[in-house]
């Protein structure tokens, strides 16, 4: 199986290791990964602040670069809710509508794609720690995945799991909100980062690079002894 | 503007919002136990969703034909003896009712809570002409006594308050002398408010849906104070927003149902009552004389907008009981008596962007609102078209994040632009990394490390490292 990795700029910049080990990991399970290099941003950090003419030529080459693939798998929630409402953006544009469409069809956020897809449960990965899940909000409400990484993490050998008190609460990040809002922000992320200790969990996972820059930020920030990882990581642990 | 509410800083109100811990302790609670209570009602009922996609339709609907319904409902109103006045402004519906007021020689009102008269803020108009004007809901009642502390929730209009500051408010302003037992404070404000509903010469009240086929209008409280309100004095006053209509009582009921259940997570809530029109001769009771004041407000600018979708709101405060950001800052925080996300998005449109220009910004776009809400109002989404205004019709936006948007687009829409700055940024930062974080960061990250550590951009992208796999044959 053929797939078209959509790495996300956080990852491309910031965690180039979310993006290795989902490769190593998809790799593992037999599929054959390709890097489009013309891939830039999904367009969500300018989307979600008001400017749409701006955040469309991001979507259009997006559109462009990954129209003929497979399928499309990326290492972030958001960002493939962000492809996912393409087809609306682009809604009654004769030319682009039906690329988005073909483009948010066939994109998946990884775990998505390894339960659904690949239809694997155990990616064989041993990881001997207790650890708590962060969902993220626009992988649940958006993208409405909520079962694929719980699936995949109980299959984990060694791995304890404590869920994470009001764990479907935002974590404040929200893209420009965690700069324009910060003085927000701050106790929003603050509530989560409390909420991880009462699990006294040695890691905190999540599925997206945003929440996890914002909760692993202010984690290391107050000098706290919680280690963040991303669930690509996880899984590709063995 | 009438529903603003507090000083005129955005960021000074949040910073009294989060400082203030009685109240965050207070909303917190009560957010997990309406979240919850909300939860187990919508789950008893089954088919929620099925029920949430009814409800949509049946908004959309009469927003649709809102002329229609609005014509039914008033002539039906007057064909029962009632008096219909449609206002197009805040100073127009005060206006009528002063002169209602004054035309019965009238001096004492008791009004059951509606937020369409806090929005044209009609007690002060009628406290000015000199009219004793009192709130019977217990919350309300708290606020007013309060020398007229604002609602900082649409449902639970003083949930910043608890137990021992309400004991306090009273003891200080009623000279009650007992304890913060709930039960010992709603008596005596019972006691007070008995007296005040013997006593008054008109009656005011909001209205949760009229029914335009039968010309009737539907309270729905938890106190039977609407009740007193609407059977006791001689002239009733009932002030309602334009869209609040269903067709027939088919559609009120599925509403009702939503609303009950979305609000307080009751089934049904304690009193229902519908009213049709003035008594008529065979019945008991019932007021002499009704009114029925529709407000526009700026309503109908907002339909066939883009924003048409936020007057299906039925006012529940779900979406609030879900708000992340409403539940550090609080509802004054927002400046205006809607607060929250349905706040957010209504609040600019009433009273223009100028002076609610950081509303459309305070969310996170998580969609805990949007998932909640009865009616399936895209409330996120909404957030997102006020910011699109903002920056595309109303050139609002700061011209630092103009410049940064342009950069975006530009470098975006190249891929090769894009690649050199991301392979520039390791350098770029260089100056302000140590080890592998950013612990002060410049521009727009100054806001990010004054609160986090920002990562410090890896010397070797992701892209780099698949390149070198794929050329030394690693695949
Ligand atoms: S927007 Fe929806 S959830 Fe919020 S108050 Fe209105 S009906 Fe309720």
């Amino acid at each position: 199986m053929k797939v078209a990795l959509f790495a996300t700029c956080l990852v491309d910049l910031f965690q180039s290791n979310v993006g290795k080990a989902t490769v190593e990991l998809l790799e593992h399970l037999g599929c054959e990964v390709e890097f489009p290099e013309s891939q830039v941003c999904c367009g969500q950090p300018a989307y979600n602040s008001g400017y749409l003419k701006e955040s469309k030529e991001a979507m259009k080459r997006m559109i462009e670069t990954f129209l003929d693939a497979e399928y499309i798998v990326s290492p972030s929630g958001s960002c493939i809710a962000m492809f996912r409402e393409y087809p609306h953006i682009f809604k009654g544009d004769p030319e682009w509508e039906p690329k988005a469409i073909k483009v948010a069809e066939k994109s998946f956020e990884l775990t998505e794609f390894i339960v659904d897809v690949l239809k694997v449960e155990d990616v064989g990965a041993a990881f001997d720690a207790s650890v708590t899940y962060h969902t993220s909000c626009h992988m649940t409400r958006l993208l409405g995945v909520r079962k694929a990484p719980m699936v995949l993490l109980k299959n984990v050998k060694g791995l304890r799991f404590t869920e994470l008190p009001g764990k479907e609460q935002c974590c404040g990040f929200g893209g420009t909100f965690s700069v324009k809002m910060a003085q927000i922000s701050e106790q929003m992320v603050d509530e989560k980062v409390c909420h991880i200790e009462e699990t006294e969990a040695e890691y905190l996972i999540g599925a997206d690079a945003g929440c996890l820059m914002n909760i692993g930020g202010r984690i290391q920030r107050k000098g706290k002894p919680i280690k963040v990882l991303h669930i690509a990581e996880i899984l590709n642990s063995r | 503007m009438p529903m603003k509410i507090g000083s005129n800083d955005f960021k000074d109100r949040v910073e009294e919002g989060i400082n203030d811990s009685f109240m965050r302790k207070a909303v917190a609670g009560a957010q997990e136990r309406m979240g919850s209570r909300r939860q187990d009602a919508a789950d008893q009922l089954g088919n929620w969703e099925d029920w949430r996609s009814h409800g949509e339709e049946i908004r959309q609907h009469v927003l649709e034909h809102l002329d229609y319904y609005l014509k039914e409902l008033s002539d039906n109103i007057a064909s029962r003896g009632g008096h219909v006045f449609f206002a197009q402004t805040p100073a127009e519906a005060n206006e009528y009712i002063k002169n209602v007021v004054e035309s019965k020689g009238a001096k004492k009102v008791v009004k059951s809570k509606s937020m369409v008269t806090e929005e044209i803020n009609l007690n002060s108009y009628l406290e000015e002409a000199g009219c004793e004007v009192t709130e019977t809901d217990l919350g309300e009642y708290i606020l007013q006594v309060d020398d007229h502390d604002p609602p900082s929730h649409i449902v639970v209009p003083a949930l910043h308050k608890n137990k021992e500051q309400i004991r306090d408010v009273f003891t200080e302003k009623l000279g009650y002398q007992k304890t913060e037992k709930p039960e010992e404070l709603a008596a005596h404000a019972r006691a007070v408010l008995r007296q005040k509903f013997l006593e008054a010469d008109i009656g005011i009240t909001g209205c949760n849906f009229a029914v335009a086929e039968t010309g009737s209008f539907c309270l729905v409280t938890n106190e039977g104070n609407a009740d007193l309100v609407t059977a006791l004095p001689k002239t009733q006053i009932t002030v309602m927003g334009m869209e609040r209509i269903v067709p027939t009582f088919v559609e009120l009921e599925v509403l009702v149902s939503l609303l009950t259940r979305s609000a307080v997570g009751q089934k049904l809530t304690s009193y229902i009552t519908v009213l049709t029109g003035p008594r008529e001769q065979n019945e008991a009771d019932g007021p002499e004389e009704f009114h029925l004041v529709i407000v526009d407000n700026g309503r109908s600018n907002i339909l066939g907008s883009e924003f048409q979708s936020i007057l299906q709101c039925i006012r529940c405060g779900a979406c609030i009981n879900a708000c992340p950001v409403y539940r550090h800052i609080g509802g004054h925080s927002y400046g205006s008596i809607y607060s929250g996300p349905i706040g957010a998005v209504l609040t600019p449109l009433l009273g223009g962007y100028e002076e609610n220009k950081e509303l459309p910004y305070a969310s996170t776009l998580c969609g805990a609102c949007t998932e909640v809400c009865p009616v399936k109002i895209p409330l996120h989404g909404l957030l997102l078209k006020h910011r699109e205004q903002i920056v595309e019709k109303e050139g609002k936006a700061p011209i630092s994040e103009k410049l940064a948007m342009k950069a975006f687009g530009l470098g975006a829409a190249s891929p090769f632009l894009y690649k050199l700055g991301t392979k520039m940024a390791p350098t770029a930062m260089n100056p302000f990394v140590s080890g592998n974080t950013i612990s002060k960061g410049p521009g727009p990250l100054k806001a990010w490390t004054e609160i986090r550590e920002f990562p410090a951009p890896h010397k070797e992208r992701f892209r780099d490292w698949f390149k070198n796999r794929e050329k030394d044959g690693d695949a």
